[in-house]
């Protein structure tokens, strides 16, 4: 297994008495693609702003390379971000935007022009090196943001939910145009989202975030099938959380049988029926008041609102989990 | 469709109360007679009269000189103060805005009185210095203002990007926040200029005896009726105030083209 770039060791952090980190503990490995997945609040920005050095942690340790930079400034740690609204430089032109890092760094400026060029071609915007940031388009200011944070050749590149504002279409190409990319460079990628896909199509890892811990860290597979609390269950896998026996289950939607199928062992009331995205959902309500959802592709026009139907579903698709900290 | 006529009506009144009077000053500047109200024809020999007087040049200059020095005070004092309230969130902040901008709201006469104890408190000798103070005093709010409302509208991320990539704090101010806030600058400087160029009531009250502002010049001029040699200096002032408008206009239309922004200041 690939070696291990950078740690964070119990992050604590509040603003205004308000825990946002609780003791977050994290390895992060060389080269890989690893996704701060949580909704908004959890504290994933402020762990990437801790790493990135422009907040500091009130407890707690950032390692690089076994090297302790917890108090060490932006601009000496060989970290670079990739921030939400690209924060490109607006008075300045592309390559100069991209360049920028170099020249604090005193590179000469052939090499600059250099690199630069190389850098806009990897990003295919090879002609844009004279345009202002304003001239261009949400998906292209999201290239260069990429292209001037990497030009700097960083240790680990922090991108805080880069596509966020883009459309659907697009989002789903930067997607894999980022992912190309970072198999291409070799650099670990922090990523933050709030979108389960996005987290499963690029992640080798997840690390899933509620108020201020992580609740499970794992790949894309294991957080999916094998969820370890409800709130990884319902956030990542949509699943249904049910109480039985004194133990909480996850069980995806998918995975609920109905009427006349082996196993439908319980009795249930069907509540509602929406169609919505090629799926049929279903909600029914168990005779102890617990909520399930069911999703079924296709219209079944079969199911009437307020009948009784058995459902149940394969043991194997029940999950133990932990009662999050919903 | 009686509506329609509104914007004209008042489109009328203000030229009737404001640029007719000014045309006419323009108008009898190039009078060749000294009585204002006979037209005797075309002349410049007021405005040759006007450069030969050497006690309105000295006090064009002391104007021009008390202006740029109060707003390079007013430019120190207010940006530096704009952006430490912008950086560091205090309970204070409103406040601190507040009692920063009031002093426009003040009326001069007492901002004068003011002035006028405070220094014979403190025994300084009227003049220059004097001057100086005040105007840069009543100068800040102008700068200070702008420049906070351009800072108060520029992304926090921009500077976190600069310091991000490598760059010292210093070098965030200069490559990144002092472009960003320059246009406001601008603004500020160029209505403090004006505020300071124009002063009449401050400066009267903290001026001494041997030092003469232009406005303060004209004023104790015109205690004796107005002379041609007045209209051609106000034309003359009037044609720098356009010119300067002009520059200014031209400047933010670039600027907001580039950014595809508002120029704070400037609606």
């Amino acid at each position: 297994m690939s070696d291990i770039i950078l740690q964070l060791k119990d992050l604590h952090k509040a603003f205004d008495g308000t825990g946002v980190l609780r003791g977050v503990d994290l390895d992060i490995h060389r080269a890989e693609f690893i996704t701060l997945l949580g909704s908004s609040g959890c504290g994933k920005t402020t762990t990437l702003r801790i790493i990135a050095g422009l907040e500091a942690p009130d407890r707690g340790r950032v390692l690089l390379e076994a090297q302790d930079i917890t108090a060490m400034e932006p601009n000496k740690r060989s970290v670079n971000t990739v921030f939400q609204n690209y924060a490109l430089f607006p008075h300045m032109n592309v390559a100069d935007n991209v360049g920028y890092g170099l020249k604090l760094k005193k590179v000469p400026k052939a090499e600059i022009a250099e690199r630069v060029k190389r850098m806009l071609k990897l990003v295919q915007l090879e002609d844009y090196g004279k345009r202002m940031p304003d001239q261009l388009s949400g998906g292209q200011k999201q290239r260069i943001a990429i292209a001037r944070a990497v030009i700097n050749e960083p240790k680990v590149l922090l991108l805080d939910e880069p596509l966020g504002a883009l459309d659907l279409k697009l989002r789903r190409q930067m997607q894999l145009e980022l992912k190309r990319l970072q198999k291409q460079l070799g650099i670990t990628f922090i990523y933050i989202t709030h979108d389960q896909e996005e987290a499963i199509n690029m992640s080798d890892r997840i690390a899933v975030m509620n108020e201020g811990v992580l609740e499970q860290v794992g790949t894309p597979n294991e957080i999916y099938y094998h969820p370890r609390t409800s709130y990884v269950a319902d956030f990542v896998g949509n699943a249904n959380i049910l109480h039985l026996d004194g133990h909480t289950v996850a069980i995806r939607t998918e995975n609920i049988l109905m009427d006349g199928e082996e196993f439908c062992t319980h009795e249930a009331a069907v509540e509602e029926k929406s169609f919505a995205g090629g799926q049929l959902r279903i909600l029914f309500s168990l005779a102890d008041g617990q909520k399930i959802t069911a999703s079924r592709f296709g219209i079944d026009a079969d199911i009437q609102v307020g009948s009784r139907v058995r459902i149940g579903w394969r043991p194997e698709h029940a999950v133990a989990v932990e009662d999050g900290g919903r | 469709m009686k509506r329609k006529k509104w914007p004209f009506v008042y489109v009328g009144v203000i030229t009737v109360i404001t640029y007719i009077p000014i045309l006419l000053t323009v108008v009898y500047s190039f009078n060749a007679s000294r009585i204002s109200s006979v037209w005797e024809g075309f002349s410049l020999k007021w405005y040759g009269e006007l450069f030969r007087d050497r006690d309105m040049g000295e006090a064009l200059l002391n104007s021009l000189i008390l202006a740029v020095l109060s707003c390079l005070g007013a430019v120190i004092i207010g940006v530096t103060g704009a952006l430490g309230m912008y950086r560091k969130k205090s309970r204070l902040n409103d406040a601190m805005a507040y009692v920063s901008t009031i002093p426009i709201m003040i009326p001069e006469i007492i901002m004068g009185m003011v002035f006028l104890s405070l220094f014979s408190l403190m025994g300084l000798p009227f003049g220059m210095v004097t001057l100086v103070i005040a105007h840069t005093a009543f100068c800040i709010p102008y700068v200070y203002s702008m420049v906070k409302a351009r800072l108060v509208g520029m992304d926090k991320a921009l500077e976190e990007a600069a310091r991000d990539l490598g760059a010292s704090p210093l070098r965030v101010f200069f490559d990144v926040t002092l472009p960003l806030i320059a246009p406001a600058i601008w603004s500020g400087v160029l209505l403090a200029f004006a505020m300071s160029f124009d002063d009449v009531v401050i400066s009267i009250f903290v001026t001494g005896p041997t030092v003469n502002t232009l406005p303060v010049k004209i004023y104790t001029k015109l205690k004796t009726g107005v002379t041609p040699e007045i209209n051609a200096l106000a034309t003359l002032m009037l044609a720098a105030v356009i010119l300067l408008l002009a520059v200014s206009a031209l400047l933010g239309r670039k600027h907001s083209k580039r950014f595809g922004t508002k120029n704070p200041g400037r609606r």
